[in-house]
């Protein structure tokens, strides 16, 4: 059968990093894959040599908006093992908070885009409306929606108020039940059963192989999660556990990210009660010449950085590794072999923030010709939904659950 | 008043376009379609084409590799448009300023593709929707 190229991107308008995907089909099926990164390279490991220590947190918060934690806790746990200091109690706590608020918003904004691009829009409105009440307490707790800038080397920046701790525990409540709804609407659905089940399996060998970090490993079953392997901040103070799930598809991959939701919600409100009093920051006076490695575990999986200093007031040399980047090579294991249609999704199963599909379209290899637009290919993937929902029957249990709230509203 | 620009104070319809941002700002600009917000309901409308626009939302300090692409875009949008920049980035390009990869603020970029262009900025890091909201509102209002 004749080849054909399917270009993906680079530039998606509706979010994110561009990245560009060549997709090589026979017909509807993807045989190969191709993919190229760095659209989005704005010299931060440069810029943050040029920046002094405390500075540099800033900038590092600004490589990704959703992960915009768990960079400058990698770093500042970094520039902690160079100049060997220990985190006062309280600011260990308050870390704690603070990354899993993170990781409560950025799994519910995923949700929400894999519902879209499935085309169930209710799911995208659930998952965002939901997530609304997280960024509302990350801006009472923290001043901002997003970008918080809570992280400071030795500690952070600035205190919680224990009064809003009682708000915040109604909140979280208010977060495990509608998240619960989801589970039971999302999980339980036969529409999404047969668009995610068996789609974009990524085996324990090759999870291994390509050395993919956070919810995608841990939906193949491997329990993965540097919150227990090396814990930091109150991680290892708290009771919770870590999810894995087997079978390594999109629905795995969905069901690992919905339950780490409810666990982190557990997590804030341990910490919240558990709460010591004291100092929040170890006034660092003095960096020594040395190096310091540190990382944490970002909602997409794990974030390395390392520093090395020469006693001055900047980094010398700073690396940063980002888990999309070691998720995103594992397309090759996950996308050959399934139709064009379950590539948007399985794409955006490793959430590597790849959500628009109006920037693609088919290529004839041969003469160049555009033979098919970004905007028919989302359609495609919509339609295969529809066909399954009238084989499966209405309402389905999404809509059911609707038509549930409408009543009781 | 000429019509087209009646016409563009009418529900903009706006085009997403993310010049190396940190996705902040993309994600605050998804969130005004979302329930909370919902600019559906005044006829603002995201689009997945520019030459369906009326009015270029760009996030972020323009970079070498993105910069072709986007003097493309914004020559394919349909004029007359506006070119909201959303958040500090595209304003002044903040700590970005110094890096090796960026070109140059916004307003820069695209006078030099058109002179005659509407720029309205939105500052913030991220700008919250309500800020946006209200950005969109008072430039539709000068026009």
């Amino acid at each position: 059968m004749k080849k054909t190229i399917v270009p993906l991107g680079p530039f998606h308008p509706l979010l994110e990093e561009a990245e560009y995907f060549k997709l090589i089909v026979e017909g509807e099926k993807v045989v190969d894959i191709d993919m190229r990164v760095g659209y989005m390279h704005r010299g931060i490991e440069e810029l943050s040599t040029q920046k002094t220590w405390d500075q540099s947190t800033f900038v590092v918060e600004r490589i990704c908006g959703i992960c915009s934690t768990s960079h400058p806790m990698a770093y500042v746990l970094a520039v902690e093992d160079l100049c060997g200091c220990e985190v006062p109690d309280r600011a260990k706590y308050i870390r704690s908070i603070i990354c899993e608020l993170e990781r409560i918003h950025s799994h519910l904004l995923w949700v929400g885009l894999a519902g879209h691009f499935i085309g169930y829009d209710t799911v995208f409105m659930w998952g965002w409306k939901y997530r609304e009440p997280v960024l509302d307490i990350c801006e009472k707790l923290t001043g901002n929606r997003n970008h918080y800038a809570m992280m400071k080397p030795g500690g952070v920046r600035r205190d919680l108020n224990n009064d809003d701790f009682a708000w915040v525990h109604k909140e979280m409540d208010k977060v495990i039940k509608s998240t619960e709804m989801l589970v039971g609407a999302v999980l339980d659905d036969p529409v999404l059963h047969a668009r995610t089940k068996g789609i974009g399996v990524l085996s324990k060998k090759d999870a291994i192989g390509y050395g993919t970090l956070g919810p995608t490993v841990r939906a193949s079953g491997i329990p993965d999660d540097i919150r227990t392997d090396d814990p930091y901040n109150a991680y290892d103070r708290v009771d919770w556990k870590v999810i894995t799930w087997e079978g390594g598809d999109v629905f795995a991959k969905a069901a690992v990210r919905l339950l780490e939701i409810i666990e982190s919600a557990k997590i804030v409100k341990q910490c919240m009660d558990d709460m010591p009093d004291g100092p929040i920051d170890a006034n660092i006076k003095n960096m020594p010449p040395g190096e310091g490695i540190g990382h944490a575990e970002a909602p997409r999986g794990e974030v390395f950085h390392y520093v090395r200093g020469d006693g001055g007031n900047s980094a010398v040399r700073h690396k940063v590794r980002a888990p999309s980047f070691m998720n995103i090579p594992s397309f090759k294991a996950t996308c050959v072999g399934h139709t064009i249609s379950d590539v948007a999704l399985i794409t955006a199963a490793v959430d590597p923030c790849y959500c628009c599909t109006e920037r693609m379209a088919v290529v004839e290899r041969a003469t160049d010709k555009l033979v098919m637009s970004g905007r028919e290919l989302e359609e495609c993937s919509r339609k295969a939904t529809e066909n399954l929902k009238k084989e499966y029957g209405s309402p389905t249990k999404v809509e059911k659950t609707v038509q549930k709230i409408l009543s009781d509203f | 008043m000429s019509l087209t620009r009646w016409a563009l104070k009418k529900s903009p319809w706006v085009y997403h376009v993310a010049l190396s941002p940190c996705n902040n700002c993309d994600i605050e600009i998804l969130d005004l379609l979302t329930p909370r917000f919902d600019v559906e309901r005044f006829g603002i409308k995201l689009v997945g084409s520019p030459r369906h626009a009326d009015a270029l939302l760009v996030s972020g300090s323009v970079n070498r590799h993105v910069l072709p692409r986007f003097i493309e875009l914004y020559k394919q949008t349909a004029k007359p448009c506006v070119v909201f920049g959303i958040g500090s980035c595209a304003l002044s390009m903040t700590m970005f300023r110094d890096s090796y990869n960026t070109v140059g603020p916004l307003d820069k970029v695209v006078k030099e593709i058109d002179p005659n262009a509407i720029i309205a900025y939105v500052p913030g890091c991220p700008p919250k929707p309500e800020a946006m909201i209200l950005g969109v509102v008072k430039a539709l209002q000068t026009l």
